[in-house]
Order: structure tokens, then C-alpha cells, then sequence
């Protein structure tokens, strides 16, 4: 299997490093590698987009149609994850400071997102969540977004408070957090099973 | 969801902000009008000035962090990340931006240094700090200090790249010898790198002053506890084959090709002082910056952001200057 993690800006390697890393422990063979050319992400079986800046990210994706691309493999059922500004990208509805900032979306999920919704820098986090299919997670929240609203076709897999922090729509998932970030690797093992 | 339960302003926290910030370019501004400016072109952080480093240079005097009400109205104005720069060792203005709610902070030898002796214990703040550096050793002794990113300090205000070009140089010859180094040359170095801590000692030593093994020389540590303490960075760098922390390129990058430049020499993402607002058209600088940093591999796609963006700021020979800002603080 191939998984591609889109290199637009943001923590790329951190991604490819995991993925090696759980495609290991779980004793499968596949290759992950990192890219901005449409080729390459058309011929992954599953897509990653990290976390970095939403406004950076969407700009340079819709510049070299690479979004068109992301857009087809989800249609076509191929899983694909966005972490942080990644999960904003994901969506179908953003708030006013997506709004105001004219971010392009890709519109995967019948999702409202809400940038910034923790606060700034000094407001980020850890903290221990429990999510569907995982369990008890350290997860880590850089000026995270959340999930506002979820149609009822949308599984939501961990919550904080009122704010929707993990969820799926099919072969899509979304993450608040950052879980490149950490040596655990169950979100990722998690992500790779979803490949078919 | 319970406060008590969640940790704020840890070392991951601080680094993955830094992360998050990987290839991108982050632009210095004065107001809100030209942040608006550089989140529209695609920056990934904006940093709050009162005046870009080529004006700080042709004004001379003491520069000091920007007027807070600036800062907070570059804050209200965008969506991005907003940093803010501090003079060197100045812990009251770096407390002051972290109140301002500033998402990292630029301890900056752009500012006049505040504090001839030593630069801000970092680890004591929740926000992340970005620092200068012009070598290996400078580099550890800040990310010791807890910078959660490195930049190079190159000769910012003067559109001319050849400092940061040198600095980054210096610094990949000199991961690529740690790496080669066994524990006892790794110590030996660690005790060189710590060196510069002894400043202060040194002084009241003149005057017969005599400081004993285990005593604090900086903040709570003592001198064992530094070399240890770099020491430990040193490990990372050689297991890492690079800094433990992301590491910009700045100070002096003023085209796109400058900046596709840095990413080839190994910069995780660029700063850019000057070079945008003192151009002709800003805007155009700011995109084609923005692009070439995304593709620094792909000529093709750097010649042409390149084409027609109009005068880049006007350089400055590194001989012919009146003040190396480089050399503050080692």
C-alpha cells in the first residue's frame, strides 16, 4: 500500500516518520513518502494531510490542483486523515475566521469547524481523552481547532467538553489534535486498517 | 473539561508549535494593514515590529520590543500565529508579550540587548521562544535555554543573504562532526560551549570574588549543570543528525530565490525581515516567497514566481556597515 502525506507546509515528516513506524509494528509492507505533485497523490491508497496553517495549506493545494486530487481519492473511498489544520480542510462548513481568511475547503465532511477554538499559542495542551476505538489518548492541542457541529452520518470518536475533537465519515477522519506529534502510534495503526 | 487535567506550555507543546510552522514563511510587519497583506499571501506567521530591521538600522538608537497596542491590533487583525520580538535577556518585555497573548516570542539581536551577561531562561514561560544563532554552539546553548526553534541570525536589514548562508553552513559542518564525535570529545565540547555563561563570574572574579563548584552561575544552575545540560543536546544532535528543534533560515533573505536558497542548505522554512516591505511590491514578494519555499526543489517553478516582481529592497555590503547586529549575544 501507498500513503501519501501532502507537503504543503506543517509537520510532513512527522507523519511519514509514524506511519513508517506503525506500518511496522503492524507488521505490514507498504511505503508512505511525502508530495505536492498530483500524480503521486492519485496514486496513493490513502492521504494525509498534516497540521500547519489552514490559510498556507489550502493556498497551495488549490494552486496545483492537488486538492482536485485529494477530493477524487475520498470520493473514490480511499481513506484520508487531515490532522489540526488538516481536519479544518476536511470540512464543509468553516467559521467566521475561515471565512474572513477566504480558506478554501475541501468540503469531505458534513462537519462545522471552529479555528483557534482552544485559544492562542499560551492556551495549547495535553490532555487525556478517550476515544471509540482507541481508548485512553494523550493528545496534544496546538491552537487546535474543534468540531463545532456534525451531521448525524458523521461518527464522533472523541469529545472535550462540548467541542467534537476526533470523528469519521466513512473512509474520513478528522483530528483536532496532533498525534505526529507523540510516539504513540494507535491513531495511525487505526488510520492504516482503514485502508481496504 | 477539567482545568486541573490539562498541561499547558510543556516542552512538546512548545516544539510541535514550532513544527507547525515547517515550510512556511513567516514575514515581519508593522501594522495590520500589512499583516493582513502577509496572511493573504500565504504566511504562516506574521511577526509584530514597530519598524522592520532596515529602518531599525537606519534609526539608530535603542530598539526595543513594539508598542503593545500595535501588537494587539497585528493580533486582532489576523488569523495566524503572531510572534513579537524581545531584547536580548529582557525577561519583563518577554513576560509583557506573553501577557499580550503573542504566540511565540523572537528573543532578537534586531532589538538593542538588554542584558550583557545572559539571554532569558525560557523554560520558565508557557509560550515558545525563537532565537538567533550563528553556530552549533550558539544554537545549544539557546535550545538548553529552551528556544523551541532556532533561526539562523544572518544580517538582518540588509537584503544581502551571504550571512545566513554562512551561519547555516557553519552550523551543518559542525552538526556533521558531532556526529562523528565518541562521548569524551562530546563533553569537551559541551564544557567549550558552556563557556560563555561564564561571563559574569569572571568579572566579580577580577575583584577577588571567588565562586565555589556547586553554586549557581546562571538562573539556579551551576557550571556542571550547564555543561550537562548542553551535553544532552549534543546527544540529540547527533542521534537527530540535525537540531533537536526546527531551524529557520533569516536576516538578510529578500527574494525568492534567497529563500529557495536557505531550504537547499537544510532550513525548515524561512523569515522574512525586510525583504517584503521594503520591495516595491510587497504584495508579489510576499506570494512569490511564500511558492518558492513550497518548491525549492523545482527550479522551474522559482524562475517563474520570479519573473517581473518588480526592485527587491535595496542590499547592503556586509563590509561596508557601520553595526553587526549578528554579534549580539552568544
Amino acid at each position: 500500500m501507498k500513503i501519501a502525506v501532502i507537503s504543503a507546509q506543517g509537520d510532513v515528516e512527522e507523519h511519514v516518520e509514524i506511519v513508517k513506524k506503525a506500518l511496522q509494528e503492524l507488521g505490514k509492507e507498504g511505503k508512505v513518502f511525502a508530495t505536492m505533485n498530483k500524480e503521486d497523490v492519485a496514486k496513493a491508497d490513502a492521504i494525509i494531510l498534516p497540521g500547519g496553517e489552514s490559510t498556507t495549506i489550502s493556498k497551495l493545494i488549490h494552486k496545483n490542483s492537488v486538492a482536485e486530487e485529494i477530493k477524487k481519492a475520498s470520493f473514490e473511498g480511499k481513506p484520508v486523515m487531515g490532522t489540526c489544520a488538516g481536519a479544518i480542510l476536511l470540512a464543509k462548513h468553516g467559521d467566521e475566521e475561515v471565512m474572513k481568511t477566504k480558506t478554501k475547503l475541501l468540503g469531505l465532511m458534513d462537519i462545522w469547524v471552529k479555528r483557534n477554538a482552544f485559544g492562542r499559542q499560551k492556551e495549547s495542551f495535553h490532555a487525556m481523552l478517550n476515544i471509540e476505538g482507541i481508548g485512553e489518548y494523550e493528545a496534544i492541542f496546538i491552537r487546535a481547532p474543534a468540531i463545532i457541529k456534525a451531521k448525524s452520518n458523521v461518527k464522533v470518536l472523541a469529545k472535550i467538553d462540548e467541542y467534537i475533537v476526533a470523528a469519521q465519515q466513512d473512509n474520513v477522519l478528522a483530528l483536532s489534535f496532533r498525534p505526529e506529534l507523540t510516539e504513540d502510534t494507535r491513531i495511525h495503526r487505526y488510520f492504516i486498517k482503514m485502508i481496504s | 473539561m477539567d482545568l486541573e487535567k490539562l498541561r499547558f506550555g510543556t516542552e512538546l507543546v512548545k516544539r510541535g508549535f514550532a513544527k507547525m510552522q515547517k515550510g512556511g514563511v513567516i514575514m515581519d510587519v508593522t501594522n495590520a494593514e500589512q499583516a493582513r497583506i502577509a496572511e493573504e499571501a500565504g504566511a504562516v506567521a506574521v511577526m509584530a515590529l514597530h519598524k522592520v530591521p532596515a529602518d531599525i538600522r537606519a534609526s539608530g538608537g535603542v530598539a526595543r520590543m513594539a508598542d503593545p497596542k500595535k501588537i494587539e491590533e497585528i493580533i486582532d487583525a489576523v488569523t495566524i500565529p503572531v510572534m513579537a520580538k524581545c531584547r536580548i535577556g529582557h525577561v519583563a518585555e518577554a513576560k509583557a508579550l506573553e501577557a499580550l497573548g503573542v504566540d511565540m516570542v523572537d528573543e532578537s539581536e534586531v532589538l538593542t540587548p538588554a542584558d550583557p551577561f545572559f539571554h532569558v531562561d525560557k523554560r520558565k514561560f508557557v509560550i515558545p521562544f525563537v532565537c538567533g544563532a550563528r553556530s552549533l554552539g550558539e544554537a545549544c546553548r539557546r535550545i538548553w535555554e529552551g528556544a523551541a526553534m532556532i533561526r539562523t541570525k544572518g544580517e538582518a536589514g540588509t537584503g544581502n543573504v551571504i550571512e545566513a548562508v554562512r551561519h547555516m553552513r557553519l552550523m551543518n559542518f559542525a552538526i556533521k562532526k558531532v556526529c562523528k564525535m565518541d562521548e569524551e570529545e562530546m563533553h569537551k565540547l559541551a564544557e567549550e560551549y558552556a563557556k560563555a555563561y561564564t561571563k559574569l563570574v569572571e568579572e566579580v572574579g577580577k575583584e577577588g570574588l571567588k565562586i565555589k563548584e556547586n553554586e549557581p552561575i546562571y538562573e539556579e544552575y551551576t557550571r556542571d549543570e550547564i555543561v550537562k545540560g548542553i551535553l544532552d543536546v549534543l546527544e540529540e544532535v547527533k542521534e537527530l543528525r540535525r537540531l533537536p528543534v526546527v531551524n529557520f533560515a533569516a536576516g538578510g533573505i529578500a527574494t525568492p530565490a534567497d529563500a529557495a536558497l536557505m531550504m537547499q542548505l537544510g532550513a525548515d522554512g524561512v523569515f522574512v525581515g525586510s525583504g517584503i516591505f521594503k520591495s516595491e511590491n510587497p504584495p508579489a514578494y510576499a506570494r512569490a516567497i511564500v511558492e518558492a519555499v513550497n518548491n525549492w526543489e523545482n527550479a522551474e517553478v522559482v524562475a517563474e514566481v520570479s519573473k517581473g516582481l518588480g526592485e527587491a529592497m535595496k542590499g547592503k555590503e556586509i563590509d561596508k556597515l557601520e553595526e553587526r547586529l549578528q554579534v549580539r549575544g552568544i
